[in-house]
């Protein structure tokens, strides 16, 4: 790689500002902000502050609701993630042996990743809603009493359907480039050798996704548990019973709906640990090792 | 062209002008739709009624966005004279001296012949202080009643004039409804929390709380799980099990209107404000109006029940001017035409006698059946320490809390009293946080 030499010390931080002063502003500042928060105890007009040191926390890990929550979010994020990457990978593989009108299936599964989380969880309120939704009463008719009000199975199902669903065309487009880049001789060579599709897929095509694979897997993890606010918020609001109250959602609603803002912040610091594990877990392990 | 852009440069300087002479203040508010449309006429006439001030409403969303809108605001210096604020967050708001002007404070220094004793008492008793000041100014505030079917009572073989009185009548007519396949199911409910556990309460009676339900002071505690919620939360569960009760959903319990308006349930407690679209929506059917049922065995019931919506409640920080401003538009809202206008179509209650009994004048409660049920339901009795109301600090939270409990013993994960003895342990923990906030 070719490096490029700057005269002055100037030139090179005078470039780099502006993005310096975004990351600053949007995102050191607040991750600051909420840290200080974590430590105190305020009113919500925010008139009277006392610190409170590490109590904020150990209220939370002391709370069932908090526990609870942290499990909700790891099944979700699994689910949302193999289903998500399953039906994308599927996909992919049947649109990598088309030849003619591959291009057309491109773009039409791609459309849904242009759709906005909250209309899309508008979308499939309205397919699953009890009353008027079209899911319900056909499920109705296989004699299954669907009603994600009540029922948590129900709730857990329908937000990861919402947030799988537009997730897919982003894995579709992933695992795509994944397998054009993969070799054709490499497939005939094992279909010479006698390898059936089931066979050439897992022993060849599959490992030598492998690196398209850990991406969307840390991608698609991180979605999940971040990305999805607008979901849960157009579909269940954490309900029925803190059923689908995942960590990003339960921020918000302490937060901002009750108004506890040292709680809030506390757990916007877990969250942040979280996110720096995985950061540090795509780049250590993925970026380094999988050569693409 | 050019004549014409000076011509309209110096109109534009002259409104400009006369806008700075008027003393401009916000109002934030929670009311979309119908509702936005007609609180915005309010300011109109407001403000077409005088030149000096200027009332200037924005909506911000539901009472929850609202509220929190507000608070943000005050944090950031940014905060509107004037905020309306639903009845759960009034012990937020009381709470937070400093933050707030009381009305009483407000209308004594700017206002002019302010006199308290002109509101209904059960409507400011909510928002009143131990020495009866009033903190905030009753604005929309509603209370449950009972809709009912009298095409599907007709067909059930039940006498369409008689609403259920007591939950044991409720309880027989849900089931002959349903024997009789009149109706899929016999009633429904918005809001568990507001109607069938707070208001059930008071209806009867009951404590919500110790410390005159919170207004006594930040150290009161709930006391939710008395025998008679018990039994009615059971009961509701037995009846959700057979069918009898739908549930609709956790806060306003949304499925709950469509269930009533596709007559799948013969009966629907909802807030007498839900009134206009209520009949908007029940053109299919007869529709008949009551007041909320209890059980005749329990001793005190019925009582009266307790109000919901919302008041405006205003903010420091604004300058002498501003609140001469706002005391000048409270002054305006409880004229009785002014509150009669606004309550009428609504179904809102009126929040002074001489409104209410302005529309009785204009003989609106003649022509309107069921419009005046909230009002007699709300006066029945004297309001007593358990029927006046409650505050809370972080209430709704509190309010989540009944809902995700009620929802564990429907699905039977608990019994009544598991899911309202955690309701206690939960919400209390909430009301020591807040105490400890707020000391």
């Amino acid at each position: 790689m070719k490096r490029t030499i700057f005269n002055s010390q100037l030139l090179p931080w005078l470039l780099l500002a502006p993005q310096l002063a975004i990351t600053f502003v949007f995102f050191l500042w607040p991750a600051a902000q909420a840290i200080r928060q974590s430590f105190l105890r305020q009113d919500a007009f925010g008139i009277r502050t006392t610190f409170v040191g590490f109590e904020n926390f150990q209220r939370l890990l002391n709370s069932p609701e908090y526990l609870n929550s942290l499990q909700v979010t790891a099944v979700f994020a699994v689910s949302v993630t193999l289903l998500s990457m399953g039906f994308a990978l599927l996909l992919a593989v049947a649109v990598d042996r088309m030849i003619r009108s591959s291009r057309i299936y491109t773009t039409a599964l791609v459309w849904p990743y242009a759709v906005a989380p909250a209309v899309a969880g508008i979308l499939w309120w309205f397919i699953f809603n009890p009353t008027v939704g079209i899911m319900p009463y056909m499920l109705g008719q296989l004699g299954y009493n669907w009603n994600h009000i009540s029922n948590p199975g129900d709730a857990m199902t329908l937000v990861v359907i919402a947030s799988a669903w537009k997730q897919i065309s982003y894995n579709f487009l992933f695992f795509l480039a994944g397998l054009q880049a993969i070799p054709n001789s490499l497939r005939e060579a094992a279909a010479i050798d006698g390898a059936g599709p089931v066979r050439r897929f897992f022993d060849i095509t599959f490992p030598l996704l492998s690196p398209t694979t850990f991406f969307l897997l840390v991608v698609n993890i991180v979605y999940a548990m971040f990305d999805t606010f607008a979901v849960i918020d157009t579909t269940t609001r954490g309900g029925p019973a803190q059923a689908t109250n995942i960590l990003v959602y339960k921020v918000y609603f302490d937060g901002f709906v009750g108004q506890n803002m040292g709680s809030s912040a506390a757990q916007s610091v877990f969250l942040m640990l979280i996110v720096t594990v995985l950061t540090v877990i795509q780049f250590r392990f993925i970026e380094k090792k999988v050569a693409y | 062209m050019i004549r014409y852009s000076t011509i309209s440069a110096i109109a534009l300087i002259a409104s400009l002008g006369a806008a700075k002479a008027q003393t401009t203040v916000e109002w934030w508010h929670a009311m979309g739709g119908e509702l936005g449309a007609k609180l915005e006429q309010v300011a109109q006439n407001f403000n077409d009624s005088q030149d000096e001030f200027r009332v200037m409403p924005s909506y911000k969303g539901t009472y929850p966005e609202t509220m929190t809108a507000a608070i943000a605001a005050f944090r950031a210096n940014q905060q509107p004279a004037i905020v309306q604020v639903f009845e759960v967050g009034t012990g937020t708001m009381m709470a937070a001296e400093g933050a707030i002007v009381p009305v009483y404070q407000l209308m004594e220094e700017h206002g002019e012949e302010f006199d308290p004793s002109i509101f209904l008492p059960q409507v400011v008793g909510y928002y009143t202080d131990t020495n009866g000041n009033m903190l905030s100014m009753p604005f929309n505030s509603s209370t449950p009643i009972l809709y009912y079917n009298k095409t599907v009572f007709e067909a059930a073989g039940l006498d369409p004039e008689q609403p259920p009185r007591t939950w044991q009548e409720l309880e027989q007519m849900s089931r002959q409804i349903m024997e009789s396949g009149a109706a899929p199911c016999g009633f429904t409910s918005q809001w568990i929390s507001w109607i069938q556990t707070e208001n059930f309460s008071a209806w009867h009676n009951q404590p919500i709380g110790t410390g005159e339900n919170g207004f006594a002071g930040l150290d009161s505690r709930l006391t939710l799980n008395g025998e008679a919620q018990v039994r009615h939360w059971g009961n509701l569960k037995q009846w959700a099990d057979e069918g009898l009760f739908r549930y609709g959903g956790p806060v306003g319990g949304d499925n709950a209107p469509p269930a009533f308006y596709a007559q799948e349930c013969a009966i629907y407690m909802a807030s007498s404000a839900a009134r206009a679209g209520v009949i908007a929506n029940t053109e299919a059917f007869d529709l008949g109006f009551g007041m909320l049922p209890y059980y005749d065995d329990i001793e005190g019931a019925p009582q009266n029940s307790i109000i919901g919506g919302a008041t405006l409640w205003v903010l420091s920080g604004k300058s002498d001017d501003e609140y001469r401003a706002v005391a000048a538009f409270f002054d305006y809202l409880t004229q009785p035409e002014v509150q009669a206008d606004w309550a009428e179509p609504t179904g809102y209650l009126p929040i002074t006698q001489a409104a209410y009994d302005l529309s009785t004048e204009r003989g609106f409660y003649a022509n309107n059946p069921g419009a005046e049920t909230s009002i007699q339901q709300i006066t029945l009795n004297e309001p007593t320490e358990n029927s006046k109301g409650l505050r809370f600090g972080n209430y709704v939270q509190i309010r989540g809390i009944i809902d995700e409990e009620f929802e564990q013993m429907l699905s039977g994960a608990k019994d009544a009293q598991a899911a309202l003895d955690s309701v206690v342990a939960r919400g209390n923990d909430l009301i020591e946080q807040f105490q400890a906030q707020n000391q």
